[in-house]
């Protein structure tokens, strides 16, 4: 079964534990001046954005038909059958199409190195793989943020919602956009307010692509045809041009 | 050589000295320091000049090689023969140009065979990547005659005309495919891509316009050269190209104003902002040449049909940068502006470009009358 992660707003006290276990499990640096930077960057995978009072995390959402995947031309990231995107720097030669594709602005790329590496949440893809929650999951002292399988956070995401009804906007972020995600949002304002894009499209973005890249066979054989036949044509003309001339003279 | 005619090369060797050595800085930044400080280039905008302009410009200079190719080769009109020469080589230096920027743009470029052995056929920059390698490898194939019948060698020169159809008709299909899958390349961006520019039609849309200016290309640089070494080119030829340049843009922006329409986005164009000015900026100065050109008096004026060329390759690249960067910005969350050096680097390239299209012009037999 695919894993998948819940973030409820509306139980999210901005303690940062989340981002604090996450660069420690990337090992990277984390100090009070990092945790102000309220934005996803390479050196920082996850985040806690502030709405007013309000609370808003950030990763990747691991897209059941990522983006990123679908355009990265040496296969450097791939979906996991178990649910996380992950990346294989080693293959990656850096054209930072999947920075662009994405459409929840995740990936980040390491701009100042001589040998850059894009960097982004990989869902903790060897804790869930042994079992474990991911190390910002554990962290977080409030069950804002919960990891586990699909099926449990969605009944979860759903108990909730119907145990207080009044607290929560009712709707689930993540089931729809861009075909799914893997990571669900509650919150008690419409998404808008928690500064995410609600304006994406519910099918999965890869088909776009898809819908015209698929053509290219049909359109590289039909063409092979349709310029060896104009070839032939105009070049038998020619020949029964010369040939006639030559009678006539 | 005239005092005059000494003096201006003298500017022009002096313009090309200094942006050789501004370039070759940005380069070297480029190298040792990587991509964030010698571009403007961020997480939310990823990219930026080099890849809007220097690769999709690049590509699109390189249009002219495979039509006149197909129109010399294919639809065996003869009579555009003068031009199929230069049309190639202009073809090759844009591939060229399109190299080096990927070479510089990409994070590693000394990974960029990897593209050669890790397929993901889903991905347009896969496509994008295996076009660029295999139609140089023809263009080169095309260009070499030239320099065989310099050389002397007869047997090569057999042995390439042996192979000369099916080497053109894989090379008609190979930039087929790859000037649209320039345009396939942002249809993953919906969210992203301005509605007077996204569109599922894109493919379509940069394989027309990739036409126009090939043969815009085509015009101006038989003009350019004729100038700058005295070998005049018939009337009748460039203005066969005139108007077929007037046809072609027609039916682009006929197109263009079709696909706007039934998407519903047209009434954006009088939307105030950034987009709707640059979208005016692209338009006109593709919808001007098409009038002018389909004026048989204008067509007859070297000089008018040459402004005529130039307004339209101008307005090709200026749809080029509004797809990639106008039309970003605002899906974005960001103002992008390309930093100096990368400035610099591209216009080092296009001189570079230049210098050694003149060069090849003065050695090669480009503009000579060839037989098959
Ligand atoms: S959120 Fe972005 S980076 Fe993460 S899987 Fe989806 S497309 Fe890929
Ligand atoms: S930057 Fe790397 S991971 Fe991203 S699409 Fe390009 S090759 Fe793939």
């Amino acid at each position: 079964m695919s894993k998948a992660m819940l973030y409820d707003s509306t139980l999210c006290i901005g303690c940062r534990a989340c981002e604090s276990a996450c660069s420690e499990k990337w090992g990277l640096p984390y100090d009070d001046r990092i945790a102000a930077e309220e934005r996803l960057s390479a050196h920082k995978l996850t985040t806690v954005k502030t709405h007013g009072e309000r609370f808003s995390r950030r990763l990747c959402m691991h897209c059941a038909e990522p983006g990123c995947v679908s355009v990265c031309p040496v296969g450097a990231l791939q979906k996991t059958a178990a649910g996380p995107v992950v990346y294989d720097a080693d293959k990656c030669i850096g054209c930072r199409y999947c920075l662009l594709a994405c459409p929840f602005g995740t990936p980040s790329y390491e701009w100042n190195s001589t040998q850059p590496r894009v960097r982004k949440c990989d869902f903790c893809a060897d804790r869930q793989r042994a079992g474990k929650p991911t190390a910002c999951s554990e962290a977080c002292p409030t069950q804002a943020t919960i990891s586990g399988e699909r099926d449990a956070m969605l009944a979860e995401a759903k108990r909730r919602m119907a145990e207080k009804p009044g607290e929560y906007y009712p709707r689930i972020y993540g089931l729809e956009e861009v075909g799914g995600t893997s990571v669900f949002f509650l919150s008690a304002v419409p998404f808008e307010q928690l500064g995410l894009n609600t304006q994406l499209p519910d099918e999965p973005l890869p088909g776009l692509t898809w819908a015209a890249q698929s053509k290219i066979p049909s359109v590289a054989s039909a063409g092979a045809v349709l310029l060896s036949g104009v070839y032939w044509i105009t070049h038998r003309r020619e020949e029964v041009r010369k040939q006639e001339g030559g009678e006539k003279s | 050589m005239s005092t005059l005619a000494r003096r201006r090369s003298a500017f022009w060797t002096v313009v090309f000295g200094i942006l050789a050595v501004a370039g070759i800085y940005g380069v070297v930044l480029r190298f040792t320091q990587g991509l964030g400080s010698s571009t403007n280039l961020s997480d939310k905008f990823p990219w930026g000049l080099w890849i809007g302009f220097d690769v999709m410009c690049g590509v699109g200079l390189a249009a002219g090689g495979f039509m006149m190719v197909a129109t010399v080769h294919i639809f065996n009109l003869k009579r555009y023969k003068p031009v199929l020469r230069p049309a190639i080589l202009t073809a090759f230096l844009g591939y060229l140009l399109v190299i080096a920027a990927l070479l510089l743009d990409l994070g590693r470029p000394e990974r960029i065979w990897h593209a050669l052995i890790m397929w993901n056929p889903h991905s347009v920059m896969f496509e994008v990547a295996w076009c660029v390698m295999l139609y140089t490898a023809v263009l080169a194939l095309e260009f070499v005659p030239a320099v065989f019948e310099k050389l002397g060698g007869e047997a090569p020169l057999r042995w390439l005309r042996a192979i000369t159809v099916p080497l053109v008709i894989l090379g008609v299909i190979l930039s087929t495919l790859h000037q649209a899958s320039i345009g396939s390349l942002y249809l993953i961006v919906p969210h992203k891509l301005h509605p007077l520019w996204y569109t599922p039609l894109l493919p379509v849309m940069f394989f027309l316009s990739a036409g126009c200016v090939g043969l815009a290309m085509t015009i101006f640089e038989s003009w350019h050269s004729s100038r700058a070494f005295g070998k005049q080119l018939e009337v009748s030829l460039l203005n066969g190209l005139g108007r077929a340049l007037a046809v072609l843009l027609s039916v682009y922006l006929a197109l263009r104003f079709t696909d706007l329409a039934q998407r519903h986005e047209l009434a954006r164009i009088l939307e105030p902002g950034i987009e709707a000015y640059f979208f005016a900026l692209e338009t006109a100065l593709l919808l001007l040449p098409a009038v002018f050109l389909f004026l048989p008096s204008i067509r007859r004026r070297p000089g008018a049909l040459y402004a005529c060329a130039f307004m339209a390759i101008l307005g090709f690249v200026t749809n080029r940068l509004n797809v990639s960067v106008t039309g970003m910005e605002a899906g974005s969350g960001t103002h992008y502006i390309p930093k100096w050096t990368e400035v610099a680097v591209t216009l080092g390239i296009i001189a570079a470009g230049f210098a050694i299209f003149r060069l090849a012009v003065k050695r090669l037999p480009i503009f000579e009358p060839v037989e098959t």
